[in-house]
């Protein structure tokens, strides 16, 4: 496990130096993660482990949406060290939404729109350090937003 | 650079940056009007810089909605500071704006 740990990360490292000079952003796009249909496989791929219900993850959503296209969710995390959020959707056909790391000064919250197949936990998981938090919402959909 | 809109605004020592892009964000599920499969197009990385350094970096998947919103905080920047956005999706499209932090 630990060999195989290494060698995700340092072939990712690897694809990371040979796509920079293209898109010249830092980060990959996680492929494996983002076409994951089931939530525990979306997490692994991102490296989420033991991951923790924590009550200092405040997410923000609508009980009821008229329509599943836009659906506005606001997360803050008040667990210190916070280095990164991410979004998912169980019961969409595809559950991770989106994937954000705070660097220099950026505060761990954000307010953003996201879509929804039908009525869904929103999963929140925040990284901070070595450890994980998840903390979720429901949100009951009338409308399917997945076209 | 009229894809992307920006406003930042300082506020009690906390910047807001609220962003809007125009973007279909097509999950590759949608049929169109004769019934074929709109080809997936969609933002997958974002970088967000405050006077050159980067802030935040975001991954998206399709399940962001059309026209991506975000707002998102800073507590280091100050009135005159850059902010700058760029992304590229699927398909190599790229899109950047930046704009500076004003008095809220």
């Amino acid at each position: 496990m630990q060999r195989r740990h290494f060698l995700s990360i340092f072939l990712g490292g690897v694809t990371a130096l040979l796509i920079a000079p293209i898109n010249a952003l830092a980060a990959t796009w996680n492929k494996r993660a983002f076409e994951a249909t089931k939530f525990s496989n979306a997490a692994s791929d991102l490296a989420i482990k033991n991951e923790m219900p924590s009550q200092d993850i405040d997410i923000t959503a609508p009980d009821r949406a008229e329509n599943g296209a836009i659906v506005q969710v606001e997360i803050n995390s008040r667990i210190p060290n916070t280095e990164s959020i991410a979004i998912f959707v169980e019961h969409n056909p595809t559950t991770l939404i989106g994937h954000f790391t705070f660097t220099n000064g950026a505060l761990p919250q954000l307010v953003t729109r996201i879509k929804m197949a039908e009525t869904s936990d929103i999963k929140i998981v925040v990284k901070a350090g070595d450890q994980y938090f998840t903390a979720a919402k429901n949100v009951v959909v009338l409308e399917n937003g997945c076209g | 650079m009229d894809n992307i809109k920006i406003r930042a605004k300082l506020v009690n020592d906390t910047t807001e940056v609220k962003m809007i892009i125009n973007h279909p964000m097509e999950t590759g599920r949608k049929k169109d009007d004769f019934g074929q499969l709109i080809p997936a197009h969609f933002i997958q990385l974002l970088t967000a810089k405050l006077n050159d350094k980067p802030v935040m970096e975001m991954q998206w998947g399709t399940g962001i909605s059309k026209n991506p919103y975000l707002t998102f905080y800073l507590k280091d920047a100050k009135i005159g500071d850059k902010i700058a956005v760029n992304w590229v999706d699927n398909l190599g499209k790229t899109g950047e704006g930046d704009v500076l932090v004003t008095a809220g």
